[in-house]
């Protein structure tokens, strides 16, 4: 497996680390059922084979955050985006809703 | 008639009579409409609950479906390691059973599972790790479980070809529990299987779940490759693939699935006796009966259900191997592979029932799932007979995330990937 860091280009994995699903969102702390909402944010994965996004960390390299969208039954990487972008396209959703 | 028992007398009748009247272990049996309780999952886990189910507590009408062939998947693929070397008391008496049962498992089984007490050593190679290590000894003995710290001069004496004097990782001495050893994984599979079938079980082969059949809140049965099966309790041991079969049912579980790799080298003559484990990487090796050293290290870290890892693991486990034991260095790795593990947000197993009446759930068994097998079926086994859980299981409840009572043996939180 190698990801395509949008920075840096193609490397091998043992420059990167892992941390883990990036679908779920930090729920809202002062909504009414914060702490159901925590225990799934924090506990609960889908975790069924097909695409995966997950966040990794260029730690050997340029040290961005990616999202990585990823086959978890094959490894085949579908997309790597910077996860800053993928957080501001995700406020500005918001912000249009709100 | 064919031959059932297996005992040296049997093998001398056999042996006179040409090996002809030797039965099939197990029969191959075609799915009925309906029984009293189903069991997804012929693994080993599946099979010992099975096995426990019809013997312990006497119920009969019972399937296994399984989606492949019996010793086919995670049974087959781990490195067969036995022990109960745990620190916390929700994990002590829980794997202190599990190894009490496969001291009697043979007996038990009539079979062959070539049971070997030969030792768990865990080496430690600075001060901090061995007051860790003596206060899990300490935790294990006041629990009633053998522990032993070993200085450096009594490791020397145990496993003399270890490099003693690396410069950054000295063996200052290790945590060793004598009942701790290897059993045969495979014989597990079979020994388990031969034997629920002989209590009645009915073992279903190539039979993959497509989905639960629900009328209320209540299961009624699994669709399967090969038809509607009707059941009144159904028991998940799918560890590995545990997230994929309660989506059918509708559930979203505490896991994620991961490889770890695992390896082995060509055939050499009796090399490492007992089981001996690397503390300041993760390295854990033995020796196979047929002279192969099976080793194995970290997951790979990142979700999969592939069944196979990627090199920088491999790098990392062969270093760990060359820092500990170099003289393995010219030893040829005959194969390497991966398996699927459940890994649970806290390391722990999960064994519960869940939120829809009639299905129980066992699995996020991490990487430790095979030491367990007969403390995980014996649990299983009482939880569904019962509806109450066994004794030892009762902290492995599903919803102890939610409640903090999470069980975390190595403290690093809900990251799956790191325990």
């Amino acid at each position: 497996m190698r990801i395509n860091c949008p920075c840096c280009g193609e490397r091998g994995l043992d420059e990167f680390v892992y941390h883990g699903d990036a679908s779920v969102t930090r729920p809202d702390a002062l909504a009414p059922d914060a702490m159901n909402d925590f225990v799934k944010y924090v506990y609960e994965r889908t975790n069924t084979p097909g695409l995966h996004r997950e966040l990794w960390f260029h730690a050997a390299g340029c040290h961005a955050w990616l999202v990585v969208t990823r086959g978890i039954a094959t490894h085949a990487i579908t997309s790597v985006e910077l996860a800053r972008e993928v957080a501001r396209k995700r406020d500005l959703v918001t912000e249009e809703n709100a | 008639m064919p031959t059932n028992r297996y005992s040296i007398f049997s093998v001398l009748r056999e042996t006179l009579r040409g090996h002809t009247g030797w039965g099939p272990a197990w029969r191959d049996a075609q799915p009925k409409s309906d029984y009293d309780i189903v069991i997804i999952g012929g693994g080993g886990h599946g099979l010992a609950t099975a096995y426990y189910l019809a013997k312990n507590f006497g119920l009969s009408r019972i399937a296994v479906v399984e989606k492949g062939w019996i010793g086919g998947g995670n049974v087959g693929r781990n490195t067969t390691i036995v022990r109960s070397n745990y620190m916390l008391p929700g994990n002590i008496p829980f794997y202190e059973q599990a190894l009490k049962l496969w001291e009697g498992l043979e007996q038990d089984i009539n079979y062959n599972a070539m049971v070997s007490q030969r030792g768990v050593l865990n080496l430690y190679h600075s001060d901090g790790q061995r007051d860790v290590f003596a206060r899990r000894g300490n935790a294990m003995r006041i629990h009633g479980v053998d522990a032993e710290l070993l200085d450096e001069q009594a490791v020397r004496k145990m496993v003399p070809f270890l490099n003693f004097d690396n410069a950054r990782f000295p063996v200052r001495g290790g945590l060793l529990q004598r009942r701790g050893g290897t059993v045969r994984h495979d014989a597990v599979a079979w020994g388990y299987a031969r034997a629920a079938d002989q209590h009645g079980v009915d073992i279903i082969q190539n039979c993959e779940v497509k989905g639960f059949r629900r009328e209320g809140g209540r299961v009624t049965g699994i669709e399967t490759s090969r038809g509607f099966i009707g059941a009144k309790k159904i028991g998940m041991a799918v560890a590995g693939n545990s997230s994929r079969v309660a989506a059918m049912a509708g559930l979203r579980l505490p896991i994620e699935s991961h490889v770890l790799q695992a390896f082995v080298t060509e055939s050499i003559k009796p090399f490492i006796d007992g089981v001996v484990t690397f503390g300041a990487g993760h390295f854990y090796i033995s020796q196979s009966d047929k002279g192969g050293l099976v080793f194995g290290g970290d997951l790979d870290g990142y979700n999969s259900y592939a069944q196979r890892g990627n090199l920088p693991v491999v790098e990392d486990v062969c270093e760990g191997g060359m820092a500990l034991m170099p003289r393995i260095g010219r030893v040829r790795l005959l194969r390497g592979w991966g398996g699927l593990m459940d890994m649970s947000m806290d390391g722990s197993p999960i064994i519960d029932r869940t939120p829809i009446d009639g299905l129980y759930f066992n699995g996020g068994w991490c990487y430790g799932g095979f030491k367990a097998t007969p403390a995980s079926g014996l649990c299983f086994a009482h939880l569904i007979a019962r509806d109450e859980p066994h004794p030892v299981a009762v902290p492995y409840r599903l919803d102890r995330f939610a409640t903090g009572h999470a069980i975390d043996e190595k403290g690093v939180g809900p990251h799956p990937n790191l325990h």
